[in-house]
């Protein structure tokens, strides 16, 4: 059936096929690990979502880079840091994967970063809030891409206090997360001479806020300031409308609502809340394309993760197609020389404690007269821009800045 | 203002309201599993899907068909009650010969893949379910701001435990069913029909399990996960009542609920564990349970 190639024809063919792309990328094929939530809390906030936006910033990108292909590989962490570091360590030390995308949860967040740390190979930090992977926590190799807790509490507290909202009583989920997150807003509400009456701490994850909504209705407290996120959000701004805490006249601040809950609430029960956030799918021609194939794929609007996850991925390409080469630092520095420049993020860039820098945005969910559809819940009241949302350098803990 | 240990007595008993109200759902779903472990010794795991089944099956109700919150209160129990015969008929039932861990890893095996093709479909975000018209608002009790539905939710459940409990202790079915857990060779020498019996406890138990999801529906978001927590919590109920003791699950049910919703106060960061400390105490102490007997 072949008719036989002469030898060395065959070994120049067989060179020409594969020269190229193991001159410069590690193994041969450039492998992108999508690390998310698949089946729990943050299942609609990153899950398939996140696999399906990396997959979209590859068609997008082309499917080779610095002429080697490239490949999505992804595994569910379940929220435990245990199973996110274990399968991050695999995955950068001998599976061959050159970056890490997504690591929702900030407790896995922080587990990852000290593997990624160690392996020397990029983590791009789109699910998780702690400000803390750039603070005292930061890595060379460390990016965190869509937001923080900082840009919450800067856009939502400061919104807030502003507004009139000057005493706060915090209901803070109790792991890492919401402890950065009422941290944080704590020094933004005190900053603008608002108070702090006082704080619970809630398990991860709570059904029944009943009994910490009445201690917070008791505290006399204007606003109450929900340092949560995911499916407690949901219930806690759930159950304070049911027992008609927003209608005596105290307002929730809503620190962290993804537009999974956002949409899982409706605009019904979640009318008047203030929210920040990296991204909505209908900001201008951009977003509403990205939002229109994706809904195609995943049946739902793209949340800030998954939109980050896209930005993130594409960057880490175009940084690897211009260094020619996945090697972490030629990669690393080129990502930080390239302006960041998607439907995501314009003009956003990569700091030294490895925080991108990118305008953050103070919504509004829309009453149910005011919304034309299911999806279309927010109003845009403030583009906060970049270097006010994100923590100033000159106040960050980040070893790697030096004195 | 009268306080105790520094909590205004307003407070406390506002939180003790709540705490009953909790309880209220530990007691009915704790109340199905003694019921279901009492007659075929089966440790039900798939409660907390089946308390998911019947939230979904009243949203579902809605959506789909326009069924109303009253008629979902019947229709959804009985339609998970009904899945429940067919889970008994075709695979509990090969099991009763084997282990108890049998039966344990087949139900806990069809959670999740309930839970599993539900987030599939619906997301894990979940769904809103309104609060029937007729139980919206609240009443001012003077401590607190007690929703309607939250009352509603204490009345309904004490009712159906009630009932439950008659039924089972002072009724001459019941008294089949309890002979039936003695000695079931005799039972079934008098003529009785016990593998029928069986079956339908075990729809029962899955009845009541879905009685419980509707009645959260309003309250708790009706999510695919929703029951997965709880289900952890209900067993340590159980286990603390005295395996298969119809009164001890229901009485640890609520008394439970009260002594969460004053850890909630007191030491809000252990209000998730301290059922499972009090679980470790009582089994040290009366290994039967509260309310168990000793074997």
């Amino acid at each position: 059936m072949f008719r036989r190639l002469p030898v060395p024809l065959a070994l120049v063919a067989a060179l020409a096929l594969t020269a190229p792309a193991s001159a410069q990328v590690s193994d041969g094929v450039v492998r992108v690990g999508v690390l998310a939530d698949m089946a729990g809390v943050y299942a609609d906030t990153s899950g398939q979502g996140s696999i399906e936006a990396a997959h979209m910033a590859i068609e997008d990108f082309g499917t080779t880079a610095a002429g080697a292909p490239i490949e999505v590989v992804y595994a569910d962490h379940q929220n435990k840091a245990d199973i996110a570091a274990t399968k991050a360590r695999e995955w950068l030390e001998v599976d061959g994967v050159d970056v890490l995308v997504d690591i929702i949860t900030s407790s896995v967040a922080l587990a990852v970063q000290e593997v990624a740390r160690q392996a020397h190979k990029p983590a791009l930090f789109s699910g998780p809030a702690t400000s803390r992977l750039t603070d005292a926590d930061c890595s060379p190799v460390g990016i965190h891409w869509a937001y923080d807790t900082y840009s919450l509490a800067v856009g939502t507290g400061r919104a807030v206090v502003r507004e009139g909202g000057d005493s706060w009583y915090f209901l803070t989920v109790d792991y890492a997360f919401g402890h950065s997150l009422e941290a944080d807003t704590i020094r933004v509400v005190e900053a603008e001479g608002g108070s702090v009456l006082g704080t619970v701490r809630t398990p991860f994850p709570t059904a029944d806020f009943s009994s910490f909504l009445l201690q917070a209705q008791a505290s006399g407290a204007k606003i109450i300031g929900l340092a949560n996120a995911g499916q407690d959000s949901v219930n806690s701004v759930k159950q304070a409308k049911e027992f008609g805490i927003t209608e005596m006249g105290q307002k929730l601040a809503g620190l962290l609502v993804f537009f999974s809950d956002a949409h899982a609430l409706g605009a019904e029960v979640a009318q008047g809340l203030m929210l920040t956030a990296g991204f909505y799918w209908d900001m201008d021609e951009g977003t509403r394309a990205f939002a229109k194939r994706f809904i195609e794929r995943v049946g739902a609007m793209p949340t800030m993760v998954h939109a980050g996850v896209y930005s993130s991925t594409l960057h880490y390409l175009r940084a690897v197609e211009a260094a020619g080469s996945d090697e972490t630092d030629a990669v690393l520095a080129k990502m930080k020389e390239i302006p960041i420049d998607d439907f995501f993020a314009k003009n956003g860039y990569i700091r030294a404690d490895g925080r991108m820098v990118h305008d953050m945005f103070l919504f509004r969910v829309k009453t149910p007269e005011q919304s034309t559809g299911e999806w279309d819940l927010y109003e845009l009241l403030r583009v906060i821009p970049g270097d006010e949302a994100f923590r100033p350098l000159s106040e960050s803990a980040c070893p790697l800045l030096g004195d | 203002m009268t306080e105790i240990l520094g909590v205004p007595l307003q407070v406390l008993l506002g939180q003790l309201l709540i705490g009953l109200i909790n309880g209220s759902f530990y007691a009915v779903l704790s109340l199905g599993l003694a019921v279901i472990f009492g007659l075929l010794r089966i440790i039900n795991f798939a409660h907390g899907a089946q308390y998911m089944l019947g939230a979904f099956a009243a949203w579902m109700g809605f959506s789909y068909l326009g069924i109303g919150y009253w008629a979902a209160l019947f229709l959804a129990p009985l339609v998970v009650g009904l899945t429940g015969i067919v889970i008994e008929r075709t695979m509990l039932r090969r099991l009763y010969k084997f282990d108890h861990l049998y039966g344990l890893l087949l139900t806990f095996g069809l959670a999740l893949v309930i839970e599993g093709l539900f987030s599939n479909f619906y997301g894990v975000s979940g769904k809103s379910y309104a609060v029937p018209e007729l139980l919206k608002g609240g009443v001012n009790l003077g401590f607190m701001f007690l929703p309607v539905y939250r009352g509603w939710v204490v009345i309904a459940s004490l009712t159906v435990c009630l009932t439950t409990w008659f039924i089972i202790e002072r009724t001459k079915l019941g008294s089949y069913l309890r002979a039936g857990t003695e000695n079931p060779q005799l039972v079934q020498a008098f003529g009785v029909n016990l593998p029928l019996m069986i079956t339908l406890t075990y729809g029962f138990g899955a009845a009541l399990a879905a009685f419980a999801g509707v009645l959260a529906a309003p309250i708790y978001q009706v999510a695919p996960l929703m029951g997965t927590n709880l289900i952890i919590v209900v067993f340590a109920v159980v286990v603390i009542g005295g395996m298969g003791s119809i009164l001890g699950a229901v009485l640890t049910g609520f008394g439970l609920g009260l002594v969460e919703g004053l850890t909630k106060v007191f030491y809000p960061e252990a209000s998730n564990t301290v059922i499972f400390v009090i679980m470790a105490l009582v089994l040290l102490f009366k290994p039967a349970g509260l309310f168990g007997r000793e074997a």
